[in-house]
């Protein structure tokens, strides 16, 4: 690989933007195609295949053989509420290699005694969250059980076409939630990808096992294709 | 804590700089029960340091040996691993899987 090859690899990642490196197997000619130009490249439909699953793999076109190597943006998560659930689902999230961001503007909860490590944010979402970039490839939840903080949260990360969102509530809880929500502007479609209650149903109890239980439902919408993860998450 | 790919990235291009030799190995296809998918990669500098993987660690010290090859002669390389290799246990993986793996120099 050339260093200019490698430099601007490591430059779109660092700004979040996918790429794709196209290799001839056979001689180790290569070239390196950005998200924004896949659309017009002649490998088009190849690139936008792998793009979507989020997979490198080997193409023939034109009797090359063609190594498409894949460079997804590292997965963030971001939680709203610096609660219990957030101090297990953090490091747990970490260990799963995410960027974790924790916001809550009550400072008693958003402390570095009870995050050690974790970038805070002690802000209201309407603060916290523009700053951030929130994408496609976040992850987004929302756990604090206190309206006035998870609702424009939740606002804010439709708009932002995250690719999963969750929210802690009981159905109950989640109904009236999406009652308000639509008083705010929602469509039915943003209200149908809130994943509430939050958490694949495993019998989770303890702060811990809710979040292995919402790490679980996050790894299963991002690696499973899309009807599977549904019937998984059901 | 664990390399990821964009920091192994970022060190072969740090190394580069720094002046050293550079190759970078990438799993490119896989078949059967292969420990790391296609894509996973590994960089490696003529002090023989290496970041990342291709496979569980059962390969590895084989594909250092050929990237230090690689860097040398600049020319990229094919390698296949599987376990219906005679080395199996040596350089082979023990899960079953085949792999095989592009290693190019940097630069």
């Amino acid at each position: 690989m050339k260093l200019e090859t490698l430099m601007e690899v490591n430059a779109e990642r660092a700004a979040r933007r996918p790429v794709i490196v196209v290799t001839d197997i056979a001689n180790g000619e290569q070239r390196l195609v950005k998200a924004r130009d896949i659309a017009a490249d002649p490998l088009s439909a190849d690139l936008a295949r792998q793009l979507r699953m989020g997979k490198s793999g080997m193409v023939e076109a034109g009797g090359k053989q063609l190594f498409l190597n894949v460079y997804a943006p590292t997965a963030r998560l971001v939680i709203i509420g610096a609660v219990h659930i957030s101090q297990a689902l953090a490091p747990l999230a970490r260990a799963l290699d995410y960027d974790v961001t924790v916001v809550d503007p009550r400072t008693a909860f958003a402390s570095p005694e009870r995050f050690p490590d974790v970038p805070l944010i002690a802000e209201w979402p309407e603060v916290a969250l523009p700053p951030l970039n929130i994408d496609h490839y976040t992850a987004f939840v929302a756990v604090t059980h206190d309206p006035k903080i998870d609702d424009p949260a939740l606002l804010h990360a439709f708009a932002r076409d995250c690719f999963y969102i969750g929210a802690l509530g009981s159905r109950k809880t989640h109904a009236k939630r999406a009652e308000r929500l639509k008083a705010q502007g929602a469509s039915d479609a943003d209200i149908a990808r809130i994943h509430a209650p939050i958490g694949l149903s495993i019998g989770a109890v303890s702060p811990s096992e809710i979040a292995v239980s919402i790490m679980a439902e996050i790894t299963a919408e991002l690696r499973l294709p899309k009807a599977a993860a549904k019937v998984q998450a059901a | 804590m664990l390399n990821r790919d964009e920091d192994i990235l970022q060190a072969a291009e740090n190394w580069q700089k720094a002046g050293h030799g550079v190759a970078l190995a990438t799993v490119v296809e896989t078949w059967g029960s292969a420990p790391r998918p296609a894509g996973s990669s590994l960089v490696i500098n003529d002090d023989g340091t290496f970041l990342g993987s291709v496979s569980g660690g059962c390969v590895e010290g084989a594909v250092v040996t050929e990237a230090l090859d690689v860097i040398a002669s600049g020319k990229p390389k094919m390698l296949e691993f599987g376990v219906a290799d005679e080395t199996a246990w040596n350089v082979g993986l023990s899960c079953g899987g085949t792999i095989r793996v592009f290693v190019e120099k940097v630069g």
